[in-house]
């Protein structure tokens, strides 16, 4: 009763006020919400299911504890999904920034026409990976594509037919990621080298630095927060990487091109293990967090301070 | 500005070098653009006996009309039309209602501070990145439970609900750095909520509406994954309907006509980039660097 005495005559004289405090909340409260169910509820749903029978639909009546997550690991098609992941993040992360810092670098040597061939370099971001893929698909077929090309030229031994061999397709989607990918890190270095303090490059110069010294020594160590978000967006697009898959290869030849994210997808809908796909999602899940969760923590942690 | 200063030491050979690999590059970029385009101005025969990289001998828009308009796509003759309609329906409301929300959500955690507010934030980044194959099993319920599966409404939920982290962080983080001095004046003038708003923090939101309305339409146009598990007959996006149209397995491979599909479905968001590059990359960086 206390506490009626002492809240009723603001609310009483400042009506408005607790309005005004609470609209805010009532503004981001659906949002809100729907985060937290089509998220984190959602999560939540599939880790249940990844723990329970599920085949056709969802299905909470048999438990099979860590069941599904054991046939997972024992199924050769999950297994060659990792080692796809594996090879295909590996070269796509190191390939790409490599290509980025080059170009940023050597854009960044006062270059005429770098307005001009900029936007060349960032366009395939802009294109779906639906597309991307279609282009390359086409282009690297060994009917009509390159192979054909370099033969009609007088080439007449030149062969290149990874994209049918089951050994090689992974690294022609890598080829694809890396052309659709590499200008937009070249564009995180760029903003990165501009930002670098022109006093402490000029301070070297007077002591003699060469410019390979320069930069190796002085100019690359500062970028490494760069390096960091370049790899924490790379990995992240990576273990999700379906759709350029997909157009490419749809997982061939045979299942030589899988990925985790197709895997969820075939089994799931394809295949009816509905269990066995919640877990691969949930695994996906954990490999994208523990890189994502301690970059944001730090991310936003840093900047409090 | 910067690091350009170490450029002027250069020697002319080592310009040069630099000039050739900027150059390279710039023909790998183009490449496949080159390709699509050349291949998709010839007929079907010149493809196949001819040389990908050459010019076409004999000019045709045919491979454009049929991708539009006739093509064989699922079971119908009906061309990509239908599905780039189908897609600009699920594209405009999902961007709006997402940026409007995420306009609303960034002003109330950077203006209207509360206790938990960088808790809330803090989950709606992280929603910004999860594995989308973690919630299509429940989507997919949740959908068939309320009867808007296979529907344009139920892909413009589903795309405007997985869009809100990004929209959010974009205007939370372009709201951060506005005066607050201005809305507590504005406050102690009798300003109300909605009055604030609307009469200070949206006249100057331009540049962070275009960023988010282009990553926003990006990204849900160029969809793959939402829009082939939930989509049904009358409303696949055109994402879906090119990929069905290159990859069925049935019939003569009309390479041209893929190529011709695959410039119509890449035309939307090639033309934004290219009318609004700037903003653009603005909004990839915001995606990436964040805090």
């Amino acid at each position: 009763m206390a506490d009626l005495t002492t809240t009723a005559p603001r609310a009483v004289t400042n009506p408005r006020a607790t309005m005004q405090d609470l609209l805010p909340k009532l503004v981001l409260a659906p949002s809100f919400a729907v985060i937290l169910i089509f998220v984190y509820g959602f999560i939540i749903f599939t880790a249940f299911l990844s723990f329970s029978g599920s085949k056709l639909l969802p299905d909470f009546s048999t438990w099979v504890g860590f069941g599904n997550y054991v046939r997972l690991f024992n199924h050769p098609n999950w297994i060659t999904a990792l080692k796809n992941l594996a090879i295909f993040s590996v070269l796509y992360i190191v390939v790409c920034s490599a290509i980025g810092l080059a170009l940023a670098i050597f854009l960044d040597q006062k270059i005429r026409g770098e307005g001009f061939l900029r936007p060349i370099y960032l366009y395939p971001m802009a294109l779906s990976f639906i597309v991307t893929g279609v282009a390359w698909k086409w282009f690297l077929d060994p009917g009509i594509g390159l192979e054909h090309v370099m033969q009609s030229w007088g080439w007449e031994s030149f062969s290149f037919r990874w994209i049918k061999d089951g050994k090689m397709a992974i690294y022609t989607i890598v080829i694809a990621a890396v052309w659709q990918s590499s200008g937009f890190v070249m564009a995180m270095f760029l903003a990165g080298l501009r930002g670098v303090d022109n006093e402490i490059i000029k301070a070297a110069q007077i002591d003699g630095a060469s410019t390979l010294t320069i930069y190796r020594r002085i100019i690359i160590p500062l970028m490494r927060p760069v390096f960091l978000s370049a790899f924490v967006v790379l990995a992240h697009l990576a273990i999700k990487s379906y759709d350029l898959v997909v157009a490419m290869t749809d997982g061939g030849p045979g299942t030589a091109t899988w990925t985790p994210a197709l895997f969820m997808q075939k089994f799931t809908f394809g295949r009816n293990e509905m269990g066995m796909g919640a877990a691969s999602a949930i695994i996906m899940m954990m490999m994208i967090f523990t890189i994502i969760v301690p970059y944001l923590y730090s991310e936003l942690g840093g900047k409090k301070k | 500005m910067s690091s350009q200063d170490v450029a002027t030491r250069n020697s002319i050979f080592a310009r040069a070098i630099i000039y050739v690999v900027l150059i390279l590059f710039a023909i790998y970029y183009l490449l496949p653009l080159y390709v699509m385009v050349v291949n998709s101005l010839k007929p079907l025969d010149e493809i196949r006996q001819g040389n990908m990289l050459a010019l076409p001998q004999q000019w045709t828009i045919a491979p454009w009309l049929s991708a539009w308009s006739t093509a064989q796509i699922g079971v119908q003759p009906v061309g990509l039309k239908p599905y780039f309609i189908n897609s600009v329906l699920m594209v405009v409301p999902a961007v709006a209602i997402s940026t409007i929300l995420g306009a609303l959500n960034g002003y109330v955690l950077t203006k209207w501070r509360f206790k938990g507010d960088s808790i809330v934030f803090g989950m709606m980044l992280l929603a910004c990145f999860i594995p989308f194959q973690i919630v299509l099993i429940p989507s997919a319920r949740i959908l068939g439970l309320t009867g808007l599966a296979g529907t344009i409404t139920g892909l413009v939920l589903i795309h405007a609900i997985y869009g809100l982290g990004f929209t959010t962080l974009f205007f939370r983080n372009y709201y951060e750095a506005f005066p607050t001095e201005l809305i507590r004046a504005a406050q102690i003038d009798g300003a109300s909520f909605f009055q604030i708003f609307r009469r200070i923090l949206l006249p100057s939101s331009g540049p962070i509406i275009v960023v988010t309305v282009i990553w926003q339409f990006t990204n849900i146009w160029n969809d793959f994954l939402f829009g082939s598990s939930f989509s049904g007959f009358n409303s696949i996006p055109l994402t879906v309907a090119l990929n069905n149209l290159v990859n069925s397995s049935t019939g003569v491979k009309e390479y041209n006509v893929h190529f011709a599909g695959a410039i119509l479905a890449a035309l939307p968001t090639l033309i934004v980039y290219i009318v609004s590059g700037r903003y653009f990359v603005r909004g990839l960086m915001a995606g990436a660097v964040k805090g």
